[in-house]
């Protein structure tokens, strides 16, 4: 998994296709690194990501659950217009922010 | 008959041949003239079932999963068939959002999103029975054809 942590931020590089396979890498790296580093903030980077299916949006659901309680916040940036319908359909967008522009 | 094609495809129910069931699908499906936005659809409906059956169906155990296509004119035709412990409650398992394994970080949302990119779908199953999944699309709906004058 492509990472880095800054502070209490985590930034997720996310692969090529995010799918069942892929998802579980990742899911199991995050929580690690969101223990060991105290980490708040997930930012989920969808820039090389041309496939997703809701295994990805489990993990960004699980991210979620697990920072809400810890009063953080996840959010995505440079979806494109195929990742942003994906996240839109699942509803997964009324928890999470997208931003367009680079932060 | 005239204007159909098949294929049939068994593979190992591993994680990493998720990505290769839905690449095979897709290229199956090219013959159909399929747009970008069509083959994302079916590519992420395929890449649903089949982790169901492995996750679901196998419980990661490695057995095989089939995978059978037909396109008859614009219609694509999928079944992917998986001789696991099956479904108990249809129905339920087919609610948005519903899923029984939680704890893995599962979404719920898999059936939900065959039915969202496909035109049609039915699961048949039976506890110890195994599932099949079986779907259908129909490719260029409402696109007109390119018509080229001759000079």
């Amino acid at each position: 998994m492509k990472y880095q942590v800054q502070e209490n931020c985590l930034t997720i590089f996310l692969p090529n296709e995010l799918d069942h396979h892929n998802a579980e890498e990742i899911r199991r790296e995050s929580d690690h690194l969101i223990e060991k580093n105290h980490i708040r903030y997930v930012i989920f980077d969808f820039e090389e990501t041309n496939f997703m299916d809701s295994s990805g949006i489990g993990v960004i659901m699980g991210r979620y659950k697990r920072l809400y309680m810890l009063g953080g916040e996840v959010c995505a940036v440079h979806t494109s217009e195929r990742m942003r319908k994906i996240l839109t359909m699942s509803g997964v967008t009324k928890i999470m922010q997208i931003y367009e522009e680079d932060q | 008959m005239e204007n159909t094609n098949e294929m049939q495809l068994i593979f190992d129910s591993r994680s990493s041949n998720e990505s290769f069931a839905r690449v095979t699908v897709a290229a199956f499906m090219t013959s159909l003239n399929p747009t970008v936005e069509e083959v994302s659809d079916v590519k992420t409906a395929v890449s649903e079932a089949v982790t169901n059956a492995i996750i679901h169906g196998y419980e990661n155990e490695v057995h095989s999963i089939c995978i059978r296509c037909r396109t008859e004119a614009k219609t694509l035709y999928l079944e992917i068939e998986d001789e696991g412990k099956g479904i108990e409650d249809v129905e339920q398992a087919m609610e948005p959002l519903f899923t029984t394994k939680p704890e893995q970080d599962r979404s719920g949302m898999g059936f939900s999103f065959m039915e969202a990119f496909m035109d049609h779908l039915e699961v048949v199953s039976a506890p110890g029975k195994g599932t099949v999944v079986k779907m259908e699309k129909i490719i260029g709906k409402g696109r007109k054809l390119w018509t080229v004058q001759s000079l």
